[in-house]
């Protein structure tokens, strides 16, 4: 049984169909790639997966549990995480704080936190050091624990695609959405990237990216499935993705669009 | 009384009736820094604190004589109004706000509008429109210290208005729910990525801005009288004290709450503004800040989403 499955997904927005009964599956373990032109539906796939967004119909599953249109405070609850395009991180938070944010849920329940915060200000603050720890060791993950201390907003782009990753993996997923990690990137940062990306499937979590750059998507993925005009026009390995009709036309368009370039 | 004296006694008059303010504008300041959202029923709910405080104390005390039990009284009448009144703000939101959450934001704002007048008119129609006084618990007689005179009521309003405030700051910088409502106001959205409920958040925010606002609403009580559309006029000053502050700022409401305290005193002792146009202060100073600095003193300049 594939971990996340979703069946005839669609998301309509006034008549406009950005997700067109899409199956999209993804094996644990394994990073799966999401590909197509800009419009594809791609993000709104995302959306409707981690409850940001509700399907207009069809379903979603994760592993074998009935998750379509749950709020997103509950998938993340489930071990389902994500980045965004444009960069979300609380800007005037300090770095720490961010990936502390992630580890929220993971001091029991708010309800009960707070009672005991009230009751015993001291645990609260021991608990703080047990958080605070957690938090260092994604940290140190991607090497960003010497700016602890320093605002979000304040740091390069590339540190703060890699902290949000980070504030991401405190929430202690199962299951990651990357949408377009590499976005802005150079080839260097973007080959670290890929390694990075490596050593999360290691730690074990399932990696689905969104992804423009071609030859990280074709290097680290197991599979890659590619949606146009809001349909999934294929799915499979690098390999078949790379010589199939269909995905060749969706990105070079055919011989009667050529005059439009 | 020396001029120092002077200077000292209208501090102390003025830090009170700041103190007040400052309490009700973090009403306010908190609920807008969530959901960029005025709630223009905060006003009515410091009535509603009003009168429950009002009747519990009276009910309590009943026909025992001016003694300790009557600060005790005093103050579990405090406990019962904040707590009421916090569930009736988590009501207000749930009912009439929640609902409109996703429409435009003018529609919860006039929803709002509309629970004020419920509120007001609801209060006249249950209680009568005279007006009733809550008791002191305490014998209200001045004190003096050197030249200046102070009440005990008013020692009693800065220490509740100060323990408040401490006690916020605290439950927000340090609680793991008030971090929480950090992370939902600076954005919602990816907070509840993180797995906070911010609708839970939201409902907390504002049974703490309605028990601030039935605290205040005690303390002003005890100098002024209690009457069903006592909130308006006090409710529009404490928005501009969190508007003069930065609106979504809890210190700058704080301050923007002493800050107006300390105007309208000084304003009308120093400044020989005539009684009948203290008002005005308020609404100069929101003008002059509206023009000078319109996020406000401790308020970030907001930069528009892309």
């Amino acid at each position: 049984m594939s971990m996340l499955e979703t069946k005839a997904l669609t998301r309509e927005f006034g008549g406009i169909i950005a997700v067109n009964r899409v199956d999209f599956n993804v094996e644990r373990n394994m990073i799966t790639g999401l590909i197509g032109p800009n419009g594809a539906g791609k993000t709104t796939l995302f959306n409707n997966i981690t409850g940001l967004d509700v399907p207009s119909s069809g379903k979603v599953f994760f592993e074998g549990r009935d998750i379509t249109g749950l709020p997103s405070n509950k998938v993340c609850r489930l071990g389902i995480a994500r980045t965004f395009q444009n960069i979300r991180l609380f800007k005037d938070l300090s770095v720490i704080d961010n990936v502390m944010m992630g580890r929220h849920f993971h001091t029991g329940s708010l309800r009960n936190r707070t009672l005991q915060a009230v009751l015993s200000y001291f645990q609260v603050e021991k608990e703080e050091c047990e958080e605070y720890e957690a938090a260092m060791k994604w940290l140190e993950f991607f090497g960003l624990e010497n700016l602890r201390n320093d605002s979000a907003g304040s740091l390069p782009y590339g540190y703060q695609r890699e902290l949000e990753i980070a504030r991401a993996l405190a929430t202690e997923p199962k299951l990651l959405f990357l949408d377009e990690p590499a976005a802005g990137m150079n080839p260097q940062e973007t080959d670290s990237l890929m390694e990075t990306i490596r050593r999360i499937r290691d730690l074990g979590v399932t990696v689905v990216l969104i992804e423009h750059d071609m030859k990280l998507v074709m290097s680290i993925c197991d599979n890659i499935t590619v949606l146009n005009y809001g349909q999934k026009i294929a799915q499979g390995t690098p390999s078949v993705i790379q010589s199939d009709p269909a995905v060749i036309e969706a990105y070079l368009g055919t011989d009667d669009d050529e005059e439009d370039f | 009384m020396g001029s120092a004296g002077m200077f000292f006694q209208h501090l102390m008059n003025g830090l009170t009736l700041g103190g007040i303010y400052a309490l009700i504008a973090l009403g306010y300041t908190m609920v807008y820094g969530i959901l960029k959202f005025i709630n223009f029923a905060h006003g009515d709910i410091l009535m509603v604190g009003a009168y429950i405080g009002l009747f519990v104390f009276d009910l309590l005390r009943g026909s025992s004589p001016l003694g300790p039990w009557w600060i005790a009284a005093f103050f579990i009448a405090m406990l019962v109004s904040m707590v009421c009144c916090a569930f009736l703000g988590m009501l207000i939101e749930r009912v009439a706000y929640k609902p409109l959450r996703k429409g435009s934001r003018l529609a919860p704002l006039l929803s709002a509008i509309g629970v004020s007048f419920i509120l007001s008119n609801g209060a006249a129609w249950l209680f009568g429109t005279h007006s009733r006084k809550l008791e002191y618990p305490f014998d209200n007689s001045p004190i003096s210290i050197g030249s200046v005179v102070i009440t005990p009521h008013q020692i009693m309003v800065l220490v509740v208005a100060v323990v408040m405030m401490v006690l916020l700051k605290l439950f927000v910088g340090k609680s793991k729910m008030g971090k929480a409502m950090r992370a939902t106001s600076l954005d919602g959205e990816t907070a509840k990525l993180m797995g906070i409920n911010s609708d839970m958040i939201i409902s907390l925010t504002f049974g703490i801005g309605s028990a601030l606002a039935a605290c205040g609403g005690m303390l002003i009580a005890l100098d002024y009288k209690v009457y069903a559309t006592m909130g308006t006029m006090i409710g529009l000053k404490a928005f501009v004290a969190a508007v003069v502050g930065g609106i979504g700022n809890i210190t700058g409401a704080m301050l923007g709450g002493f800050l107006l305290g300390l105007l309208e005193t000084f304003g009308v002792a120093v400044f020989g503004i005539p009684q009948g146009f203290k008002d005005t202060i308020a609404f100069a100073v929101l003008i002059i800040i509206l023009l000078v600095k319109p996020e406000g003193l401790l308020g970030k300049v907001e930069k528009e989403k892309v």
